[in-house]
């Protein structure tokens, strides 16, 4: 490995490269799926490269290949180095990267039960309990269980003489029931959708899920759900369970303070940002209520590591303080832009794929408005919503639409009728600035999500949202016709 | 297999090797290779320019009702044995599943020349930067920023398997994409596809992003509601996009959440739309990940479903054959329309546009979503040019819509279809659709986007 990585430091140098740093990834998933009482997909998947960034008379250039091989390594690095030529073509100011000291260490995600060593068997046996617990409801069309499981082996290495190691552990498990009628198809998951919950760390969070005795609850409400009343429309006081509030920070808060983005990097693709550098410090981005951290070192986090794709070292840093916006997620190269160091947001996929200003975990404090049902006890009249079903937000991440899988009526402090279809809309400032209520520390959750796309070629990123359940005053829900 | 990921001839005696080396049961080989540069742009510099190369395979084996699955990138003997093991092991322990479709059998060869041009294989850093050069030059000259992308990329899928299937196809794709952004809240927006990259009019690309940006300058207010619209073909090709995901699957179908009902008219008898993975006028893919070559499939014929696609798991259970649409097996998404085509029709977009007393021209949509699967109710934001028609001409630019619509309603109340089509790629999936461009009376919108001011 030593010997490989020299090889590619050394090529680079030699090829004209300013600075370079190359990664070697190693990633395994295994993925299980249980789907109507039967084995539907049983997957183990390996995959190994390495990817090398150069940095060629201001301009970047990166190439990757699978084949773990000395002369390939220098072909790879060479590679890069004609790529950053051919990007020095088109001109514009060369890139200057943050003065972060090159870092040495190593990282493993804290776990109990390594993910792997845990027997199909076993993993089946908790996927098959949840099947036949949904099994026991009349009326479930469809019966979905799921465990996912993977690790991450990397080194990254620089011309600065950084050296770092890691070993990322992540487990995650859901279920879901969908209820069909000639009209309508109702689903509910548990404990999340898209796949459910996905953490940093072992086998243990799995375990600690109870996905079977969570089972029968979720499907007897997807059969509810079918003969349920369509959400009303209009607008009204809206309390939103800690998932769905973990997806509303991801869209409305996570995406727009990706500084590559505010800085046009991603306009013709993901879209750029409402939180221009003129924001930064100025906007009352929410109501006081409203503190939102990005943490890379929160224990659990899907967005937790060691240290970042280009060797900086995890951090905690404040976003949103007392509802003013005061920081951005940042890389070595954009950093200098807002004259600061980078805070450790530059992540990559894999080895095929170039660090991209990805979010960590992007978290909102909880509050002291106590428990989710002290929460409803405390509101009137209202909307009470679970579960993301469906998002959609603009380019510059203000005006977004989330459907959820379940709602209630709030009347006179309690849950009510159950209604199905829910959806609201919004203004990212003004949604925020309508917080008046956050629940407390027992209601929060860092949510993972595995599934975040950004960048070309398209990277898959992992990260995680802390949140507990809150309230929003005035929102429109129920938008269009039905 | 470096320099030899994409010769049909090895990749297939690696393939046959492979399943020579498995013991007992039933088995199926399928590879991708792929070699895919990218060059990005922004603030009118190459911010990001990349290249990868990279070969994999994934096993699966069926031994009676248990099936194991498992890949690697490590294509040398150990790695060969390794995922022979892996698979095997799942396999092995795996629960039966009495459900599961047998391997598909030997079927039609596909063209191998169909979607191939080496001028996109052999495409260099060099070229992909005077791309961006020509779209650069064309934003400048307009005062805008520019960003954008230009992609160049050869694929390969090949299949074997003991029941006889050994196809394999490459193909090339070259992409260029702008989006254009000056005062007053401008934004342009333009996308060439082609398997030949010398098919590419960077220029051209570039000119229309930025006549479109300019003209989209300043644009003002009007409340939200239900209007007549002039769809753009990348806005039509996005609806498309969104109902393969939702409808055109027949799990989608069996699993009663499609607002697909076979036989039923769900559109207006102006809407047909089908399926073909060997029509070249779109992206040509012409087997899927089971080996089975793509047959064309009518999905909405003069307004009524007609067909659904299918992989072998779901054709054993509709008591049909597959149609080529499967994805790699198993998995739970179930078979997609990857090659969609939308019938033109006599009009054109300046006839619409002479036609529209009072509407709302949308040149593509953002962040489109699905609200509610059974309806095919859709949500999304317009964008990168976006105006009000009023007594048959464009008057002035305005603020991005948020439009909730069930798009079967809509496209039951087509006026005029255009008679010229475009070829497409969906953002995100990859997804293909030849579409014209069409114009449609009621158009939901539900919001428009705000101003960043707090609240």
């Amino acid at each position: 490995m030593n010997d490989l990585i020299q090889r590619a430091l050394d090529a680079a140098e030699r090829a004209g490269a300013a600075y370079a740093d190359i990664r070697i990834v190693e990633r395994e998933a295994e993925s299980l799926t249980v789907k109507n009482g039967a084995l539907e997909a049983a997957n183990s998947d390996h995959s190994e490269g390495f990817g090398v960034r150069v940095l060629v008379d201001g301009a970047w250039g990166f190439s990757a290949s699978a084949l773990l091989e000395p002369e390939e390594i220098e072909r790879v690095t060479r590679q890069a180095a004609a790529v950053a030529r051919a990007s020095g073509l088109a001109g514009g100011d060369p890139v200057v990267l943050d003065e972060t000291p090159p870092q040495v260490g190593r990282y493993v995600t804290p776990h109990q039960e390594d993910p792997f060593s845990v027997s199909l068997d076993e993993k089946l046996r908790l996927l098959f309990e949840a099947d036949a617990a949904m099994a026991r409801v009349d009326g479930i069309n469809v019966r979905q269980s799921s465990i996912e499981c993977g690790r991450e082996r990397k080194t990254f290495a620089s011309t600065q003489g950084a050296r770092v190691e890691q070993e990322i552990v992540e487990a995650g498990a859901g279920i879901d029931a969908t209820a069909v009628n000639a009209s309508e198809s109702q689903s509910r998951s548990y404990p999340n959708s898209s796949g459910g919950q996905v953490v940093t760390g072992g086998f243990e969070a799995v375990r600690a899920m109870d996905l079977a005795g969570h089972a029968e609850q979720i499907a007897e409400e997807a059969v509810a759900l079918l003969d349920a009343p369509q959400c009303p429309s209009g607008r009204m006081t809206l309390i939103i369970d800690a998932s769905q509030v973990g997806l509303q920070i991801h869209e409305s808060c996570g995406h727009p303070i990706e500084l590559d983005r505010v800085l046009g990097y991603e306009a013709s693709f993901a879209g750029t940002s409402f939180l221009t550098l003129d924001k930064l410090g100025a906007l009352q981005y929410g109501s006081e209520l409203v503190n939102i951290d990005a943490d890379a070192t929160a224990p659990g986090g899907l967005g937790t590591f060691g240290y970042d794709d280009e060797g900086v070292p995890a951090q905690n840093v404040p976003i949103v303080s007392a509802g003013r916006f005061v920081g951005y997620l940042t890389s070595r190269e954009t950093a200098p832009v807002i004259g600061r160091s980078s805070m450790g947001s530059s992540r990559a996929w894999s080895w095929d794929r170039i660090p991209l200003i990805r979010m960590t975990n992007i978290n909102l404090r909880p509050g002291d408005a106590g428990s989710l049902e002290d929460l409803v006890a405390d509101t009137r009249d209202g909307l009470l919503i679970s579960t993301n079903k469906s998002w959609s937000i603009d380019d510059r991440r203000l005006n977004f639409q989330f459907g959820t899988q379940i709602g209630w009526l709030i009347r006179n402090g309690k849950r009510t009728q159950m209604v199905r279809n829910p959806t609201y809309t919004g203004i990212t400032p003004q949604f925020w600035g309508s917080c008046d209520a956050i629940c407390g520390p027992d209601e929060y959750v860092i949510w993972g999500v595995p599934n975040c796309g950004k960048g070309e070629p398209i990277q898959t990123g992992h990260v995680g949202h802390g949140a507990a359940p809150a309230r929003f005053r005035d929102v429109q829900v129920g938008v269009g016709r039905w | 297999m470096v320099g030899e990921i994409h010769d049909h001839d090895a990749v297939q005696a690696l393939l046959q090797r492979v399943l020579g080396m498995v013991r007992g049961g039933q088995a199926e080989a399928l590879y991708t290779a792929r070699d895919r540069a990218l060059t990005r742009f922004a603030n009118s510099r190459i911010h990001q320019n990349v290249t990868d190369h990279d070969a994999s395979l994934r096993l699966r084996l069926i031994d009676g009702e248990r099936t194991g699955v498992a890949s690697t990138n490590r294509l040398d003997d150990d790695g060969l044995q390794r995922v022979i093991g892996q698979a095997a092991a799942i396999r092995d322990h795996a629960a039966p599943n009495p459900d599961q479709a047998a391997l598909p059998g030997r079927n039609g060869q596909p063209d191998p020349s169909l979607g191939y041009v080496a001028a996109t294989a052999k495409a260099d850093p060099e070229l992909r930067a005077a791309g961006a050069r020509s779209v650069i030059a064309a934003g400048e000259a307009a005062d805008l920023e520019v960003s954008g992308a230009f992609s160049t990329e050869t694929s390969t899928l090949a299949v074997a398997n003991t029941s006889g299937v050994a196809g394999a196809h490459t193909t090339t794709q070259a992409k260029l994409v702008t989006v254009m952004m000056g005062e007053g809240g401008a934004s342009g927006y333009a996308q060439s596809t082609r398997t030949d990259v010398g098919a590419i009019d960077a220029s051209g690309v570039g000119e229309d992003a930025a006549d479109k940006a300019l003209r989209s300058a300043d644009a003002g207010e009007l409340e939200p509601g239900e209007y007549d619209v002039i769809l753009e073909e990348y806005a039509v090709a996005t609806i498309l996009e969104y109902l393969s995901f939702d409808g055109f699957s027949a799990l989608a179908v069996q699993e009663g959440r499609s607002f697909m009902e076979l036989g039923e008219r769900v559109m207006g008898d102006n809407v047909t739309i089908w399926d073909d993975g060997n029509d070249p006028r779109g992206l040509p893919s012409t087997i899927d990940y089971e080996g089975v070559s793509k047959r064309r499939v009518d999905l909405v014929t003069d307004g009524v479903a007609t067909g659904v696609v299918h992989d072998a798991a779901t054709a054993r259970r509709a008591g049909t054959t597959s149609t080529g649409h499967a994805l790699p097996s198993p998995n739970t998404w179930g078979p997609i329309s990857w090659n969609l085509f939308m019938a033109p029709g006599s009009s054109s977009k300046d006839a619409m546009l002479a036609n529209t007393e009072r509407g709302i021209w949308v040149t593509r949509f953002h962040y489109v979503n699905i609200v509610h699967p059974k309806k095919a109710i859709l949500t999304g934001m317009t964008k990168d040019g976006t105006f009000l028609i009023e007594n048959g001409r464009i008057v002035r630019p305005l603020r991005n819509f948020r439009f909730t619509q069930s798009i079967p309603e809509a496209f039951s109340r087509i006026e005029a279809i255009s008679s010229q089509t475009r070829l497409v790629e969906a953002e995100y999936s990859g997804i293909t659709a030849r579409v014209p461009a069409l114009q449609i009376r009621g158009f939901n919108f539900t919001g428009v986007t705000g101003r960043e001011e707090g609240g």
